[in-house]
């Protein structure tokens, strides 16, 4: 039943691209940018999470709402500094700072603390349960089962609730929804904060599970949870969900056959496939430019 | 209007005789040191990348973020040609690129139909795979990389560089540089107007490339060692600064920041982080109060043009 | 022997996901005419330009350019088969000058290759120079000689709507698409773009159909007229018949009445 197992930990790799996904996808759909700086977001909510955790003695629920917090202030600092002066102009120039915010977080984050990895301090008791015969850890069911809260959380905001509300229109036509009396400014502000603090929460997740944190972390897991967020429909927030787990499972079988090596090519032979066949995602609709 | 052009290309020709002959003198008589040559051969690598990736963003305006992997192709094509199957140096580099232009072609086709910032993502992910690839090929070292005798000169990136240049600008001066023009102006306009916009595009590319791929073989017999982790994503990241920060468009801009950066980080070799920090924020600067780059579409030489017609008038 | 009509369009029609944004679409042009496309507002009128320029393929129904099919062409090729159009939101190559702009239209018509471009062979130098050659004389028949190198983007409204006709014409069409020609134009201006639309037909032997918002300037210079509403053809005939046609005046009913403009 070695499968099931496999399964199980393409789950959980799989719902921590989910939770990164999910805030690509929202900066996507609201504003139109690949907001790469989001990797770091997640870096950082990594090592709040461990510092919190080895350096306060903090239980992992504890930490994990002190990294989320953290992250979405940062994320709404980042979109305040850098990208809210983006919105008029080109999408390549918002895509190269982008880029920019991303590698100056990463390198500024070096210059203070430097290169060196922690190890992430053992938060949760690691049992492990047999289960039809997989050996399914309790660290992977802790995670799993907070991403699954998140994610309902989350529905609950965009769908119940007024800034949900706002964010959907904004989304929708950032204009009228402006005229509508919606700040528009504020609504965004808000998508970067749950954005931020969803990554916050995978940065914690990842460390609990790999144990290992350092500050270039950010990069493979960031440009994997876009594929994510593309493979489901870039700007659809179910599919974010979808993609990441998708993609989890897809990494962790191609490990299981042997190609550890080939892992991280395998994320973007999917992106390249979805791009070419599909761009707007599994749950995505065409979109044309107007003649 | 022509003659114009004429005059800039003989211009171009003699000023880059000279040069060529100062550096050359200059070194003969001991003023510069191997060292300095040594960042002479480095900025003329950098200036064919940042040429040959202006071709495809700046004139073309197909965004690509995956320069490094056809950098890579060259570097390890050009490399197995001179170590593996001895044979000489400019073959290995015209080989090199060639294997980057066909490597620019199975890309190119089938991405060039993205647009914007999915092209981006896809050329990023294209780089990553040939990375990985070359990292799981056991011939040429892995992970680990591979030995390559130091065989590129100054006389060699030189003529490397003055043929690249050439070849683009030759290019850029004709009907097919106006078809890739008017794509980066208006791609529906350009289909209107008769141009087969997938094929500029794909032929920019391919040219791009071919050229990445002369500089790979250049820096590999630079180096003494290829590995896969020099081409990532933050070699990729360096040259589409020069593109940027230059302006896009402009080929001196291109060519302007690729020396300055060049020299900037020769001089914070040791510290890479800082050099890291420096170019990130000078990257965000600039996008954020001046997205159009240093000249936009300019040439420096219209900045004396202008300058001139003020004068005589 | 009837004479072939230029283009001849036979029930053609697309939809978008079901809807159907035109449908049934029959037209026919004759060498040397000068046709009208009217309608309401979203009626359709953009969206046949883009079936008959290769922009959209048709989901039903033929193009034919003289007896050629042209269903599926992308719209280079269609433009090389000799349909080439304007835009009803201005797209030049804006940071391009005026003369690149038309020589960009040029394009297709000139031999010479890539590579003696690149080696600078003199077929490089003779195919500029003829290229240039005849941009500019396009340039001066449209009075914009004296502003070719001027960027795109610096001109003046009208001088761009002009530069967009002549970039139009310099691709060597047989059949000009122009839409909405005369869009935010003052009556003067109107006017002298009508005696230029008279003009080019001559002096270029054009076949021409536009799609125009200004009545007068239907009325005043197409000899046929085709009418669309909800994408589909309610009335075809000549301006005086079109503006008594009942079924037209109903459409346009509730509209903004421009004949009175």
């Amino acid at each position: 039943m070695d499968w099931i197992q496999q399964l199980v930990n393409g789950i959980s790799l799989g719902s921590i691209y989910a939770l990164i996904a999910l805030g690509y996808t929202m900066v996507y759909g609201i504003i139109k940018l690949i907001n790469f700086a989001h990797g770091e977001v997640f870096m950082i909510g990594a090592f709040v999470g461990f510092y919190a955790i080895a350096g306060w003695g903090l239980g992992f629920f504890p930490a994990l709402i002190i990294a989320m917090a953290v992250c979405a202030g940062m994320g709404m600092l980042i979109e305040r500094v850098a990208y809210r002066r983006l919105r008029g102009s080109t999408r390549i120039a918002a895509l190269i700072t982008a880029i920019g915010i991303s590698l100056f977080i990463q390198y500024l984050f070096i210059y203070f603390r430097g290169a060196q990895p922690e190890a992430y301090p053992e938060v949760i008791s690691n049992q492990t349960f047999n289960i039809f015969g997989a050996q399914i850890s309790s660290q992977s069911l802790m995670i799993l089962g907070t991403s699954i809260v998140l994610m309902i959380v989350l529905q609950f905001i965009v769908h119940k609730t007024k800034i949900g509300k706002a964010m959907r229109a904004v989304s929708h036509d950032m204009d009228a929804a402006r005229l509508m009396g919606i700040n528009v400014n504020t609504t965004i502000s808000a998508t970067f904060a749950i954005g931020s603090s969803l990554a916050g929460a995978a940065g914690v997740f990842f460390g609990v599970y790999y144990t290992k944190i350092e500050p270039l972390m950010g990069v493979i897991p960031g440009v994997k949870a876009f594929v994510a967020a593309v493979l489901g429909g870039i700007g659809i927030i179910p599919g974010a969900m979808v993609g990441g787990l998708v993609l989890g499972v897809v990494e962790t079988v191609v490990s299981g056959l042997g190609y550890s090596l080939w892992r991280d090519a395998a994320a973007f032979v999917i992106l390249i496939l979805i791009l070419l066949f599909k761009p707007s995602g599994i749950f995505g609709k065409n979109a044309r430019e107007k003649v | 209007m022509n003659t114009k052009k004429i005059k800039g290309f003989w211009l171009f020709v003699i000023l880059s005789i000279i040069v060529y002959f100062a550096v050359q003198m200059a070194a003969n008589i001991g003023m510069v040191n191997n060292y300095h040559v040594n960042t002479l051969v480095y900025i003329c690598i950098n200036i064919i990348l940042a040429v040959s990736l202006h071709l495809v963003i700046g004139i073309t305006g197909q965004f690509s973020i995956g320069h490094a992997g056809f950098l890579a192709v060259g570097a390890y094509i050009s490399a197995i040609v001179t170590m593996k199957l001895s044979l000489p140096f400019p073959i290995a580099l015209i080989i090199g690129g060639i294997v980057a232009a066909l490597t620019g072609l199975i890309v190119g086709i089938p991405s060039l139909r993205l647009r914007g910032d999915y092209l981006a993502i896809a050329t990023l992910g294209f780089a990553e795979i040939i990375r990985i690839i070359f990292l799981n090929i056991d011939a040429v070292g892995g992970a680990a990389g591979m030995q390559v005798t130091k065989m590129t000169t100054w006389t060699s990136a030189f003529i490397c560089l003055f043929i690249t240049v050439l070849v683009i600008v030759n290019f850029t001066n004709s009907r097919h540089g106006r078809a890739c023009i008017s794509i980066r102006e208006n791609e529906i306009a350009a289909d209107a107007m008769g141009i087969n916009t997938t094929y500029y595009k794909v032929a920019a590319f391919a040219i791009g490339s071919f050229f990445a791929g002369i500089a790979g073989g250049l820096y590999a017999h630079n180096f003494y060692i290829i590995q896969p982790v020099q081409f990532g994503f933050l070699k990729s990241f360096d040259i589409l600064i020069f593109v940027v920060l230059g302006g896009l468009g402009s080929l001196s801009g291109a060519v302007i920041s690729a020396i300055l950066l060049t020299i900037v980080s020769t001089f914070l070799q040791s510290y890479p982080e800082t050099r890291m920090i420096i170019y990130s924020a000078v990257l965000i600067i600039v996008m954020l109060y001046r997205p159009q780059g240093l000249l936009g579409t300019k040439e420096i030489t219209d900045l004396f043009k202008r300058k001139s017609v003020k004068g005589g008038s | 022997m009837e004479k072939r009509p230029l283009l001849k369009v036979n029930q053609a029609g697309i939809s978008f996901g079901g809807l159907k944004a035109v449908s049934g679409f029959d037209l026919e042009i004759h060498q040397g005419e000068l046709v009208g496309l009217i309608g309401p507002n979203g009626a359709g009128k953009t969206t046949s330009f883009n079936l008959l320029t290769g922009v959209y393929v048709p989901t039903e129904g033929d193009i034919f350019l003289e007896g050629v099919r042209l269903n599926g062409l992308p719209p280079y090729q269609v433009t090389r088969k000799g349909i080439s159009r304007t835009f009803q939101n201005i797209r030049l190559f804006n940071d391009l000058s005026v003369l690149d702009n038309v020589k960009v239209a040029n394009h297709s018509r000139a031999k010479h290759s890539m590579l003696s471009s690149i080696l600078r062979l003199p077929s490089h130098f003779n195919g500029e120079k003829e290229m240039e050659d005849k941009s500019i004389e396009l340039l001066r028949i449209f009075q914009l000689e004296h502003v070719k190198d001027e960027l795109a983007k610096n001109l003046p409204y009208g001088q761009q709507r002009r530069l967009e006709i002549a970039r139009a014409l310099a691709a060597g069409p047989k059949l000009l698409l122009l839409d909405e020609p005369a869009a935010g134009m003052n009556p003067q201006e109107t006017h002298d773009l009508m005696e230029l639309i008279r003009f080019i037909r001559e002096k270029f032997d054009l076949t021409i159909l536009l799609i125009e918002h200004d009545m007068n300037l239907v009325m005043g210079i197409c000899e046929r007229i085709y009418v669309l509403d909800h994408g589909q053809l309610i009335a075809e005939g000549l301006p005086e018949e079109i503006r008594s046609n009942p079924k037209v005046i109903e459409a346009y009913l509730g509209e903004e009445v421009s004949s009175d403009a």
